[in-house]
This record gives structure tokens, sequence and C-alpha cells, in this order.
């Protein structure tokens, strides 16, 4: 092979690799975006149906119940507009209690209950996660709206 | 009184390092060596200041001077005393005082260890490093000052955030500091080279020590962090793909494919450009890196706002720093041209596909660590990137990292023989494929990542004694001592890397595949299994510490009849933090963990309890350490010392503008 000919071609394979690698990486990005909605979205039938996606919100007071079990955990995630039950197994987070902000991804079943797979709640005390923040901002936005 | 004098000695430092930005590379530019040589006592000077004002950070801590805000905030009287001290480091301001000391070291460093360097190229590294301590130290004093007093002064301490106090806080940070901060050596490197119009093999030779010492602080960083988030966070993992562990991962990527490509660039005069960009993407990686995780832009977009000024300022020396480094590049690159040409078949084409694909990895993480921020900043919805994302992207894309990384050192520099590199190999590759799919089947766990792992470890492992063979085979006569005496340094620097990746691949696929997990309810006396274990729950007993409440847990595990530890999780309430932590306690094996933490108690007087059983685990840790010590091997080469001082006089007669 000529000097020419195959620096082409080393040229060409490293492109070729290049673009595959790139191409891999954009779908793998499209399939596991997990997207964010508020509990109002999802009562609004917003959310998607059979894809994992996350919700933000307050855990309402007096909705954490155990099953008998003792590591099935049932409670109910708000905005403050709209309340969405939630069902988890597993343990919690050390800072998920009552009145606290969390954040749960899992799916939602036909009955409307969340399938939580993972709960978050915050490393610090002080600290809301933003996306619950975010929850209740846009709920509190949507009432005044509502009220004018 | 102290934390003034502290903070008066960081505005000297910050004065010393405008003084070594600017001196030397006037002198460098104008050829005068009165003006170069003031950069080394002003580099060593400002190390002076920077330690003396960290000095007096460190002493309102140990003294509980609570009318200094930042110990107000995350110190307390009952603190112990280690995490009074790692405190300093355990907060915004603080780390950023440590960042800019390791900075400071790094450039005494090299004014000690790398004096045999031409006048002008020594200036305008250590006037690179300037400008980066200048502008760092700015920040600080501006943005961030450690030494804000408060007044009046509370009598109480907030105390440190409870996950932080933890052995791992005492080396995590200061090791991934010096990591990050190493790879600023790299880039003024880069940069110098840029500027001077330096950049040949000799050039790589200087550099390479710097950068693999850098490398292998972030390696170790990165390793304990991680084992720090396997046992502290409690929840069994140990990477997570979370964007602050991104942040420390997208440097190290890479730096891994900086180290390969100067290794050409110093053997082979090649890749010259594609060398100096990645320093300075390297060093840019870092940066973003430290402040995505030191400004909380990560936990919130909208910590911008809470310090407006802090977000702009980072967003300027980011722009600033890679700008006014990529324009230099694209002015000056172009000249570097050259360099010889290879083949299909050489280590040259090996080392070009592995440096491909470990940028579209660091491309893939970066896109996964940032899109979901500009998404936020710019009102677009809410999204996360979770690992299932970093998973699917990259055993792809590093499958054929591992199989070229056994490949390359059997192939000769700039053009080779198919038939005779693949002649070694081919039983290294049908045993590997033999042992992966073996072993696969006998611990039952058939699946295409499983055995896809299993192999690629094989590979790298066989391949690595197959490659320590031809050593031997090479100087058939010579007694085996003799062969391993004569083998380099930085040859065995690579072997143990590579080695320590093959036992790494084994931790990561076996804890990933054969882990298994039991959250259970028990009551004192009862009894769980969990893989082949049988845990036995003692009961709970109170056990307070210095600032915080415990309930802890005594269980007992045994395995057939036989004891095999007796495990003693903790649920602590740290009292000034009012914040509940889970202490996850662990008998740690050669082949597995068994792990247990304690939930929550329930009404009836039993106790959520979690059970894990991890096996090879270490191994995950045992391969970083591998790495981190071939790193030290390759970095301790005496070819860099011996050259360093051969090159000198040549490289000072041939002083450049």
């Amino acid at each position: 092979m000529k000097p020419r000919s195959k620096r082409l071609l080393l040229v060409a394979g490293a492109v070729a690799l290049l673009v595959g690698a790139v191409a891999l990486v954009l779908n793998a990005f499209q399939q596991n975006l997990v997207f964010f909605h508020t509990p109002t979205e999802v009562a609004e039938g917003k959310a998607p149906v059979g894809r994992a996606f996350r919700i933000g919100g307050m855990v309402e007071t007096g909705s954490i119940r155990r099953a008998a079990d003792g590591v099935t955990v049932q409670f109910a995630i708000t905005d403050t507009a709209k309340v969405i039950p939630v069902s988890y197994k597993g343990s919690l987070p050390d800072l998920f209690s009552e009145g606290k902000g969390a954040v749960v991804q899992g799916t939602l079943g036909p009955d409307g209950q969340f399938q939580a797979s993972e709960v978050l709640a915050k490393h610090d005390e002080n600290y809301m996660p933003p996306e619950a923040q975010h929850a209740v901002d846009q709920a509190k936005k949507a009432a005044q709206t509502v009220a004018q | 009184m102290i934390p003034e004098l502290g903070h008066f000695s960081l505005i000297l430092a910050l004065v010393l390092a405008l003084v070594q930005a600017i001196v030397p590379m006037v002198g460098a530019n104008r050829n005068r060596i009165a003006l170069m040589a003031v950069g080394r006592p002003a580099a060593q000077g400002q190390f002076l200041a920077i330690a003396f004002a960290f000095g007096c950070l460190t002493w309102a801590f140990l003294t509980s001077d609570f009318s200094l805000q930042l110990a107000a905030v995350n110190s307390h009287t009952d603190t112990p005393l280690i995490y009074k001290i790692t405190g300093v480091w355990g907060n915004h301001e603080g780390s950023l005082l440590l960042w800019a000391l390791s900075l400071s070291l790094w450039t005494v460093a090299v004014t000690v260890f790398s004096r045999n360097l031409p006048d002008a190229f020594m200036a305008r590294v250590l006037g690179v490093l300037g400008w980066i301590s200048a502008g760092f130290l700015s920040f600080t004093l501006i943005t961030s000052n450690p030494f804000d007093r408060l007044l009046p002064a509370v009598a109480q301490g907030r105390d440190l955030n409870p996950l932080l106090q933890d052995a791992g806080m005492i080396i995590h940070p200061p090791l991934l500091y010096m990591g990050y901060v190493g790879f600023s050596v790299a880039f003024a490197f880069a940069i110098a080279a840029l500027l001077s119009g330096r950049m040949d093999a000799a050039w790589a030779r200087w550099s390479r020590p710097w950068t693999t010492v850098a490398w292998v602080f972030l390696t170790a960083g990165i390793a304990v962090g991680s084992g720090w988030a396997y046992y502290e966070l409690g929840w069994g993992g140990w990477w997570f793909w979370d964007p602050v562990e991104n942040a420390s991962f997208m440097p190290w990527l890479l730096g891994t494919a900086l180290i390969h490509s100067l290794a050409v660039t110093e053997k082979r005069g090649a890749f010259r450009s594609w060398t100096i960009l990645l320093a300075i993407s390297a060093f840019s990686l870092s940066l973003l890196g430290t402040f995505l995780v030191r400004s909380g832009v990560i936990t919130s977009v909208h910590a911008f706002a809470t310090d407006p000024r802090r977000g702009l300022f980072i967003l300027a020396l980011l722009v600033v720093v890679i700008g006014v480094s990529l324009t230099l590049f694209a002015w000056r690159a172009p000249k570097l041209s050259g360099g010889g040409s290879f083949g299909l078949v050489s280590r040259d084409a090996t080392l070009l596909g592995n440096n491909v694909l470990l940028a579209v990895a660091t491309g893939s993480v970066l896109l996964g660590t940032l899109y979901p921020l500009f998404l936020d900043a710019l009102n677009l919805g809410k999204i996360s990137v979770g690992p299932p994302y970093f998973e699917a992207v990259f055993v792809p894309l590093m499958t054929p990292v591992v199989v070229l990384m056994v490949l390359g050192p059997f192939v000769r520099w700039k053009g080779d023989g198919v038939g005779r590199v693949l002649r070694p190999l081919l039983p290294v590759m049908v045993a590997s494929i033999a042992i992966g799919l073996g072993v696969a089947f006998a611990v039952g766990h058939v699946t295409v990542r499983t055995v896809l792992g299993l192999v690629l470890a094989s590979w790298v492992l066989l391949g690595s004694a197959r490659l320590l063979a031809s050593r031997f085979a090479e100087r058939r006569g010579a007694s085996a001592a003799a062969v391993l005496r004569g083998i380099p340094a930085a040859w065995w620097g690579m072997w143990l890397a590579h080695v320590g990746i093959g036992i790494f691949i084994i931790g990561a696929t076996m804890a990933g595949s054969l882990n298994e997990r039991l959250d259970v309810k028990m009551q004192p006396g009862q009894t769980a299994q969990l893989a082949g274990y049988t845990f036995t729950f003692r009961g709970v007993a109170d056990a307070p510490g210095p600032n915080y409440d415990a309930a802890r847990a005594t269980i007992d595990v045994t395995r057939s009849g036989i004891p095999v530890a007796t495990l003693h999780p903790e649920k602590r309430f740290y009292v000034a933090q009012q914040m509940p932590m889970t202490e996850a306690s662990i008998d740690i094996g050669p082949f597995r963990d068994v792990y247990v933490n304690l939930g929550d108690r329930l009404d009836d007087g039993s106790w959520v309890v979690g059970l894990f059983y991890k096996p090879f685990i270490s191994w995950v840790w045992l391969g970083c350490l591998l790495m981190a010590v071939g790193g030290v091997f390759a970095a301790s080469d005496r070819r860099y010392r011996r050259l360093a001082e051969r090159e000198a006089p040549a490289g000072a007669a041939r002083r450049t503008t």
C-alpha cells in the first residue's frame, strides 16, 4: 500500500470509530433521559405511562405507612395542590421524613399509584431538593393565577 | 487577630502571585535573565504566605473561634479534634484555600525538581501557574473570603456536616485536589510550549512525570472517595454516576489519554498538537469539576442566584482560561505539525484508537453531566441522566479500549506485521474467552455483561503475563533476576497499571452481577438468610459518641454454623445539626464483603435491617491502588532524571524567544 492511501485508511478508520462512538452515545442518551414532573402534572395525566420519571415535592404529613413486612412503605408526595400516592420497598434515606422535601423516581401504575424504585432526600438538613422546591413553587404560582 | 493575619497573608500571596505571573513572562519575552529569575522566589514566597493563611484558619478551627464565620458554621466545641482540622476544607471557602495551597505546593515542586529546565521555559511555566494562582486567590478573596468575621460572635458552632465526619474526609479532598490541581502543571508546560514554539520530544519528557504524578493523585483521590461513599452513604454502592463523581472522572479520563499521548510525543514526535489540546482540556475539566462541585451549581442551578458574584466569577475564570488557551492553540498549533508517519498496525495506531475512545467517553460524561444543568438554567424543563445512560455508553466504549490496551505493548512503533503481533496473543485470546465463559457458567450468571467483563479481565491479566514472559524470551540465557532488574521502572509502571485495570474489571463485574441484598424487619433473636450467610439480630443498645447519640445493633454472622463476624451497624443522631446518620458495618474479606446497615425503628420495637453480600468488591479498590502504584513507578523512571540533566545545557543554549 502507498503511504498516502495508508494514511487515508488510518484517518478513515479513526473517523469511523468516532462517528460510531458518537452515534452510540447519543442513542443511549435519548433512551435514558429521566424527565421530571410535578404532582400537578402527574394528576393531569401529563406524565408518561410505562416509562420511568421523577416526581418532586413534600412528603405529606401523616401519610407514611409501613406494611406488615416492615420494609414496604406507602406515602404521598404533594406540591400543596395535588397529592400522588407512592409505594416503595427498601431502606429510606436518613433525611426522609414527613413535611420534608423528597424526590422519587419510578413508574406510574395503572391504578394511579407511583411505584418508586428510588427515593432521594438531601445530604443536608437546611436543604430542599431543588426539584421538590420547583414543584411547590409551580403549584403556588398556579394557585395565584387562579386567584387573580 | 489571627484570622486578620491570615487574611493579610492571603492578600500578600495574591500580590506575589501577580509578580510571579507578570515578571518572569516579561523576562522570557525580552530575554532578561534577572527578570526570569524572579519567578522562583515569588513562587516559594507565595507558598509560605498561603501555608501561613491556611495555618491561621486551622488555628481558628482548633481553638473554636466562633467569631470566625466559617468556624461557627462548620465546627463545634464537641467536634473531635481530627474533624475540627478537616472541617477547614469541609466547606466552600476553606476548600478553595486548600486548592490554592495545593497549587502553590505544585509550583514549588516544579521550582525544586525541574531546576534543569531552560530559564526561559521555566519562566513561562511559572508565569502560567502564577496567573492561575492569581485567578484563584482573587476569587477566594473577593467572593469567598474564609476569614470573614461573625460579629457578634456566637457561643456555639453548628458543627461539621455529619457525612463529612469520617476518616475519608481526612485524605479524600487533599488527594483529589492534588490531582485536579496537578494537571495545572501539565497545562502550564503546554502553554509554555505554545508560547516558546518549543514542543519536541524533550518537552514531552519534561512534562511526562508531572502529568503522571497528578494522575496518580487523582486516581487515589477518586478511589478513596468511592470507598468512602461505599461505607458511609450506607447504600452499598461504590459508584453512582453522580455529577460530583463525574466531575472528577472526566479529568481522569482525559488525563489517562494525555499520559498515553505524551508517550507517543516523546518516542515518535507525533500527536504534538493533540497532546497540547489534551493538556489544555484536562486542566479545563479539572477547573470545571472544582467549580461544579464547589459552587453548588450541581445540587442546584439556583445556587448561582444565592451569590451571583460567585457564579459570575466562576464563569469568567473558566471562559478566560479556556478562551485564552484555545486562542493561543489555534494561533500556534499549526506550527507544530509533523512527526513521523505510522502504519495501520503500529503502537502509534493503537494509542490513537485509545485516545479517540477516551476522548469520546469523556465527551459522553460531559454531555450527561451538563445537559440537565443547561436545560434547567434555560428553564426548558428538568431532567436527570442516571446510571443506565452511563452504563449503556461505557461498556461498549471501554471494551475496545481494553482490547487495544493489551495489544499495544506487543506492537512495534511505526509499523508491524499482523502475524507477528497475533502469534503470541492467539492462545491468550482463546484462553480468555474460555475462562470468561467457564467462570460465568460456574457462578451461574451467564449474561452478556458478566461474560464480557470476565473475558476482558482474563484478556488483560493473561495478556500482561504473556508480555512479561516475552521479556524473558528476549533475553534467553540471562538469569530471572537479571531480566527483572533490566526492565525499566516505566515499563513496570505500565504493566502494573494495566494489571490494575484487569483486577478492577473483575471487581466491578462480580460485585455488579452477583451482589445480593435483603431489606428485612428484625426483632432481637430473629435470623435472616442471605447468600449462604445467617444473620442473627441480637438487639440494639445505646452508644453515645462525642457529638452524637447512637443506637448500636449487634448482628452475628455465621456460615454453615461457623461464626464469621459480629457486626455493629449504628443509627446516629448528631445533636448540633439535628441530623440522623446511618453508619454501616462491614466484614471485609478478600473475595467478598458482608455489609449491614440499620434502618428505621418500627413501632413494635423491631428494626429494619439492610443486609448486603458483595462479592469481589475490594478488587475495585485494589485495582485502583495498582494503577496508582503503577503511576508512581512510571514517574520514577531513571531516564527522566538522567535526561533532564543531559538535556539542560543544550536547552539553555538553544533558548528561544
